[in-house]
Order: structure tokens, then C-alpha cells, then sequence
């Protein structure tokens, strides 16, 4: 049985790995913190959370939209500002003031006219461009992508726009620039056309978003030194969490679920052993 | 069914039921009693793992049909909203989206069986052919599903599958325009995809029931190939089967949760989470990994029909293997040659997928030989796919119809209770006559 249960598994994950081994591309190994998120028993950091939502809103809200999220997202249960006092969300007084600061469209009810009013915490996130035209007349051709599911949406997920938010090397001498795009050591992209340099064109691409991030360009409330790699690997975290803010519940309902089957399984066996006993086979 | 009826009502309301309609005499005859070799392996559980498999996706599949909406505009965000606001939305839409690949899984288990054991020889062709029926209408439910959440991968998969058909001599343009209801993938197809995918799945669920009618019709092969002789070749199906089956699903479910509940997104690809947009296209669109051999097989013929109708032919292989296998003997077991060349097709069926997730000119090992044979390298996945098509079809069309004429089979037992077993029982055979009434 033990030998049969070995061929299906390697079958299993025969099958299973060649899809997963077409996906690897050249390029140089993204860069890996140690995140407290990954892992079957891996959960958010609740401080960090709330480093890297300031770093969304004061550094990339200028630019990228989170159009499936709402304020309210940010006090529920294993969000950044999660009060057990308040169970629902809306009535949190921390995400209520937090979404007070930021100005949304509306329609004035009584007259009609376009205007701006404070946010609630039932509003979503604002989108900086109205449109994607406009979003790509102010970056030089390319429009910011929505961050909602990002940490999703790249091969490599939170290890991936980390590297990319470290990624601004210099640019190797005889690579030639052009006025709207920047080197990234991370990013897909062939740069063979634009290579004056010795041997081999190098490794990384060109991005139209500028570095976002500086030292110092985003004030901690809890005092962590901002360095450009602790904003980026709060921001990181917070995107991977906006990306799916149920996995904390996720894992939890899995161990449960897991050990339930488990256990399920094990009576199931012995029941088998005991049915069969009497029974050549 | 096989033998004559040992129902028995108990209770009057079961006694008057049975004069009206005897669904419960069925169901006893059908799912308790029937009589099931006893020697079936770990082979033997997917049928009943199928079975709990398509209950779930449809489960799941109605509660995500509730909050889902078929808009070119709306479906990304509303698959999401499914994950972020409906209570255990990610848990419905996390199990149905790896429950199609385990479903999968399991079929294509199922299948190797069927091929290594025999079973869709004589009397078992019908069962066989409804079992490809099933398979058919699974790809098409899987496909169309992929499609629904409305992606990048979604999208352009849909695009490229529904664009095969164009391929098609005179009828083929007008297949596609029918698809599509349109002149491109757009709305309308998503609406009919929708459609279909709630549609197809009780249509396989109609399947499945004519395959376990025609399953109880001669009853069940099993790993010897050989005929059940008597009633003491069998043993009722519950509770010999139900407890073995369900330990199967015990730990197949314990595979599944691992997918669900720790990897959710791993099988899928990290495009589809970016939102369908018609003037982007993917660097490298792959289909969901069970399509992968077929993939690789339609892009092995360096023509356009002429892989579409590779492609196809290969699923129409199937339908006919019943009578291209020569062989009297059912089971491998007893096919000292013949296995060998089976567990090459296994191989080659693997090399298949492999081929059909990476690009057609990559290299298969090192670096490209610079020895150009027709279009592609020769050491390019190109070739892999090329010789691995070519067994694939000369595995179903030439060894096994050749083989079953010159191979001489090892002597076969004469009856399943014969050849020495793999786990003597701890009392006398006969002791067992119910041992589930003793507890
Ligand atoms: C000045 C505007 C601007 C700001 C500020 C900005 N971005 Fe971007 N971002 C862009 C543009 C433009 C692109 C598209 C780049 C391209 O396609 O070449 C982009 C692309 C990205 C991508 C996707 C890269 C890929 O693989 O396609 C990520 C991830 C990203 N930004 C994250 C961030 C984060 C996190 C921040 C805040 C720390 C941020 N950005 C701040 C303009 C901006
Ligand atoms: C044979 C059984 C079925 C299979 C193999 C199947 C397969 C799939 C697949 C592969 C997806 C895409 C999942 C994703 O990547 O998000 C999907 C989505 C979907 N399916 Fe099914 N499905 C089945 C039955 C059903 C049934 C019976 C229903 C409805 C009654 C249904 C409703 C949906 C809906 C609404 C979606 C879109 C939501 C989503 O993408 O998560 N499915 N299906």
C-alpha cells in the first residue's frame, strides 16, 4: 500500500510541477525577507500593517488606485486597525478618523453638483486619475495598475514587488536610458535593443514608475527607522494582506478543518481494518 | 441489476412505498447490496471520490452562482467580493476552484486504471464510452469555468480554445462567430459560458448515472481481469466498499484541503488575477494544467488543422480503444510485454503536460544544438511533444492492436479467489458470511 501511495503521490506532483516549472523566467532570484505572513501558521503583524498602509496612502495612493477596498476593510478582523471592541468595522472610531482625512466624489443630493466630502469608512479607496487616459498622460505612457490583488496577480507575489521596490539599481554603463523610463534589476523585459555595453545586454528590464521609495520619505508612528527596505517591506505587507484579508481565517478554519479530517480519516482506516478482518482479499 | 432483488421493507411505509415506485428497493439494490469483487485495490476508491467531487462542485458551484454576475464589467470584482465579503466566500470559491483540479485528478487516476486493468474490454465498452462522455463534458465545464472569473488567462484562453475552431474548413468561421454570439470574445460569450458552465454539470451528472447503470450491468472488473464466478468471489458493497471508499476520501480530502486551505492560488496562474483586457495579451497564455497534453499535442503539428484535428483525435482514440485492443486478457497483470509499453504511455502522457506548459522552442536539455529538423531544433520541447504524440497514438493505434496477437500472456487464475492473496483473513473465509452484523 505504502509503495502504491508513493506512485500517486509522484504522479501527483508530476502533474503538478510541470505547470509550475514553465513559469520560471531568467532573470535574477527575487529577493526574500523573512515575512511573519507566509506558512500554514502565518499571521500579520498588526504594527506592520499599519506602516505599510501609511506608506500606500502617502507615497503610492498618489499614483496607483485599490478600487476592492474599502476603509471599513481596515478594522476587520486581522486588518491593520482591528479593535476587538468594535466588531463591526464601521463603528471603528480609528478608521473612521482615518478615512475622515481623505476627500471622495460624491453628488450633492440637493443641487446635484459634483462635489468632494470627507470619507466614510463604508466609502472605497479614491482612484487618483479619473480615468485611464489620464492615468497615463501623467506616467509617461503607462498606467499605474490597480494594487488591489497585486500580490496576487505577479509570479512571485510579495517576494516580487519587494524586489521591485528594491530593484532601482544604477543603470549598467552602456545601457541607453530614455527621459520616461528607469532600470529595475526585477523587472521582465528584454533590454538586448538598448545595450552599447561589452558582452551579454544585462538582466531586468525598464519600468515607467520612477523609484517611489527614499529614506525617510514616510514617518513611522512607532519610530522604525524608515529606510527605504522597512517601507518597502510594510507596504509589501500590506498589499499581500489587501490582496486577500480573509487568510488569517483561512488558515485558522484549514487547521481545524485539517485535524477534523484527519482524525475522520484515522477512525475511517481502522474501521476498513476491522470490516475487512475476516475476509481473504 | 445483476441478480435478483434481496430488499426487503421493513416498515410499512416502506412496504407501500415499494408497490408505488421501489426507489428504496433501488437505491438498496444499487448502494448497499450489490455484490462487488472482493479484491478491488486503491484503484478501485476514485469512482466514489468522482462522485463526492462533482456534489461539490455543484455545491459550491450554485452557492458562487448567487453572488457571481456575468458582465465583461463586473465579473473580476464580483469573484472578489465573493473572497472578501460573502461569509466563507473564499472558502466556497477556494474549494471550487482546486476542486476542479482535483476533479481531474482523479479522472485521469480513474482512467489509468481503466487502461491498466483492462476494464473497458468486453462486456464494459458502453461504461467506457459514457466514461469518456463524462471526461468530454468535463473539459468543456473546466474550460468554460476558467473563463468565467474573467481575467487575463481567462480571457486569452478563451480566445485561443474558441479561435481553434476557425481552423475548420468552411464550417469553422461560423462556429466561432456562433461561440462567441459576436464577432470576438466579448460579453455576449461570457453570458453563454455562463450558461453552459451551470448547465453542463447536470448533464455529467446525468452521465454518471447511466455509468453506474451500465457499471452494475456486468458489475465490476477487477485487478485480476477475471470473471466473478460466485457469490464467493464478492461481497456486498456495504459496508465492505462504503468503508473502504470512504477512508480514500478520508485522505483524498486531506490532499484537497492542503490546496484549499494553505495553496489556493498554486495550481492557477498569477495572470488571471490581473483583469481580462482585450489589448493586452499575455507573454505566455498555458491553458489550466489538465488540458496541458492536449496543448502540447495541437501545438506539435506545425499546422493549424492539422493540430486541431490531432487534438481531437486524440480524445476520439478513446472512444474506440475498445476495439483496437486485441488482447483477450484484461489485466496487465497477466501482460508481461504489454505493461511495459503501458507504463512508456503513462511517460510519454506526462512528458505531454510538461511539453504543454513550457514554450514550443525552449530547450529540453542544455542548450539549443543549433540542428534545425524542419521548423525547430531538434533539442527543443517542440520535438519532445512531436515524439511523445507519435507514441501516444501508436501506443492506442499499433502496439496494443499487434500485441494482443503475438504476446504470450502469463497463465491467468482460474477464478479471483485463486491466485495467493495479498491479505489472508484472520479467521476461515466462511466465518465471514456478515460480519457486519457481529460488530
Ligand atoms: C509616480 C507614480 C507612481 C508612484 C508614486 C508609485 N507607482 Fe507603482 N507604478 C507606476 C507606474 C506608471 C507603473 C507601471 C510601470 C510599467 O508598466 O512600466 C507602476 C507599476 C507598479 C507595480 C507593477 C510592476 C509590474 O510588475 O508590472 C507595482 C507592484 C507597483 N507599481 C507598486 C508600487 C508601490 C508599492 C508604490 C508605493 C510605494 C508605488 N508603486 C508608487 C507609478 C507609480
Ligand atoms: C463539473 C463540475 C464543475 C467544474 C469542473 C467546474 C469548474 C470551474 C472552474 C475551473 C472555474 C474557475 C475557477 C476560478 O479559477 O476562479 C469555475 C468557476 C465558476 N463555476 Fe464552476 N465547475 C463545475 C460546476 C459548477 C456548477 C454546477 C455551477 C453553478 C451551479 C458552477 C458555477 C461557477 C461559477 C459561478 C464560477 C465563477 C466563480 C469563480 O470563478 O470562482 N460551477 N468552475
Amino acid at each position: 500500500m505504502l509503495r502504491k501511495a508513493i506512485a500517486l503521490a509522484a504522479l501527483g506532483i508530476a502533474l503538478v510541477a510541470g505547470p509550475a516549472a514553465a513559469n520560471t523566467g531568467e532573470g535574477y532570484e527575487l529577493r526574500h525577507p523573512k515575512w511573519t505572513f507566509t506558512g500554514p501558521f502565518g499571521k500579520f503583524d498588526p504594527a506592520q500593517l499599519q506602516r505599510g498602509y501609511k506608506v500606500y496612502r502617502e507615497v503610492c495612493a498618489a499614483c496607483h488606485a485599490m478600487d476592492l477596498m474599502y476603509f471599513r476593510n481596515l478594522g476587520q478582523s486581522s486588518g491593520p486597525f482591528y479593535d476587538a471592541e468594535y466588531k463591526n468595522p464601521n463603528d471603528n472610531p480609528y478608521v473612521k478618523s482615518l478615512a475622515k482625512d481623505i476627500q471622495v466624489p460624491d453628488i450633492d443630493s440637493e443641487t446635484g453638483d459634483v462635489i468632494q466630502r470627507p470619507a466614510t469608512p463604508a466609502d472605497r479607496f479614491p482612484k487618483p486619475f479619473p480615468n485611464e487616459a489620464a492615468a497615463r498622460a501623467s506616467n509617461g505612457g503607462a498606467a499605474p495598475p490597480d494594487l488591489s490583488v497585486i500580490a496576487k496577480a505577479r509570479e512571485g507575489g510579495p517576494d516580487y514587488i519587494y524586489s521591485i521596490l528594491t530593484g532601482y539599481l544604477a543603470p549598467p554603463a552602456g545601457l541607453t536610458m530614455t527621459p520616461t523610463q528607469h532600470y529595475n534589476a526585477y523587472m521582465a523585459g528584454d533590454l538586448a535593443p538598448y545595450w552599447k555595453g561589452q558582452g551579454h545586454a544585462p538582466k531586468g528590464g525598464f519600468i515607467a514608475m520612477p523609484a517611489p521609495l527614499a529614506d525617510g520619505k514616510v514617518t513611522f508612528d512607532d519610530g522604525k527607522p524608515s529606510t527605504v527596505a522597512q517601507q518597502a517591506e510594510d507596504v509589501t505587507a500590506f498589499l499581500a494582506w489587501a490582496a486577500e484579508p480573509k487568510q488569517t481565517e483561512r488558515k485558522q478554519f484549514g487547521l481545524g478543518a485539517m485535524i477534523y479530517l484527519l482524525i475522520f480519516t484515522v477512525i475511517l482506516y481502522f474501521s476498513y481494518r476491522r470490516v475487512w478482518r475476516n475476509v481473504a482479499h | 441489476m445483476s441478480g435478483p432483488s434481496t430488499y426487503e421493507p421493513k416498515t410499512g411505509i416502506e412496504r407501500w412505498l415499494d408497490t408505488r415506485l421501489p426507489i428504496v428497493r433501488f437505491m438498496y439494490d444499487t448502494a448497499l447490496d450489490f455484490p462487488t469483487p472482493k479484491n478491488l485495490n486503491y484503484w478501485w476508491t476514485f469512482g466514489g471520490i468522482l462522485a463526492l467531487m462533482l456534489g461539490l462542485q455543484i455545491a459550491t458551484g450554485v452557492v458562487l452562482a448567487m453572488h457571481y454576475v456575468p458582465h465583461v464589467d463586473y465579473a473580476f470584482a464580483s469573484v472578489e467580493r465573493i473572497m472578501r465579503d460573502v461569509n466563507y466566500g473564499w472558502l466556497i470559491r477556494y474549494m471550487h476552484a482546486n476542486g476542479a483540479s482535483m476533479f481531474f485528478l482523479a479522472v485521469y487516476l480513474h482512467m489509468i486504471r481503466n487502461l491498466y486493468y483492462g476494464s473497458y474490454k468486453a462486456p464494459r465498452e458502453v461504461l467506457w464510452i459514457l466514461g469518456c462522455l463524462i471526461y468530454l463534458a468535463m473539459m468543456a465545464t473546466g474550460f468554460i469555468g476558467y473563463v468565467l472569473p474573467w481575467g487575463q488567462m481567462s480571457f486569452h484562453g478563451a480566445v485561443v480554445i474558441t479561435n481553434l475552431f476557425g481552423a475548420l474548413p468552411i464550417i469553422g468561421p461560423p462556429i466561432t462567430t456562433w461561440l462567441w454570439g459576436g464577432f470576438a470574445v466579448d460579453n455576449a460569450t461570457l453570458n453563454r459560458f455562463f450558461s453552459l458552465h451551470y448547465l453542463l454539470p447536470f448533464v455529467i451528472a446525468g452521465l454518471v448515472i447511466l455509468h453506474i447503470w451500465a457499471l452494475h450491468v456486468p458489475g465490476n472488473n477487477n485487478p485480476t481481469g477475471v470473471n466473478v464466478k460466485s457469490k464467493a468471489d464478492t461481497v456486498p458493497f456495504h459496508p465492505y466498499y462504503t468503508v473502504k471508499d470512504g477512508f480514500a476520501i478520508g485522505v483524498f480530502l486531506l490532499l484537497f484541503g492542503a490546496f484549499v486551505f494553505y495553496n489556493p492560488n498554486v495550481l492557477g496562474h498569477a495572470d488571471n488575477y490581473i483583469p481580462a483586457n482585450p489589448l493586452v495579451t499575455p507573454a505566455h497564455i498555458v491553458p489550466e494544467w489538465y488540458f496541458l497534453p492536449f496543448y502540447a499535442i495541437l501545438r506539435a503539428v506545425p499546422d493549424k488543422l492539422g493540430g486541431v484535428l490531432l487534438m481531437f483525435g486524440a480524445i476520439a482514440t478513446l472512444f474506440v480503444l475498445p476495439w483496437l485492443d486485441t488482447s483477450k486478457v484484461r489485466s496487465m497483470r497477466y501482460r508481461p510485454t504489454a505493461k511495459w509499453y503501458f507504463w512508456i504511455f503513462v511517460l510519454a502522457a506526462l512528458v505531454l503536460g510538461y511539453c504543454g506548459g513550457q514554450l514550443p522552442d525552449n530547450p529540453v536539455i542544455g542548450a539549443p544544438t543549433g540542428l534545425m529538423l524542419l521548423d525547430a531544433d531538434v533539442n527543443s520541447m517542440v520535438w519532445l511533444s512531436r515524439v511523445a504524440t507519435l507514441y501516444f497514438f501508436a501506443y492506442f493505434w499499433i502496439i496494443l492492436p499487434v500485441l494482443g496477437l503475438t504476446e504470450t500472456p502469463l497463465p491467468v487464475p482460474e477464478g479471483i479467489s485463486e491466485p495467493v492473496l495479498s491479505h489472508p483473513a484472520t479467521t476461515p473465509t466462511g466465518a465471514a458470511a456478515s460480519p457486519e452484523k457481529r460488530g
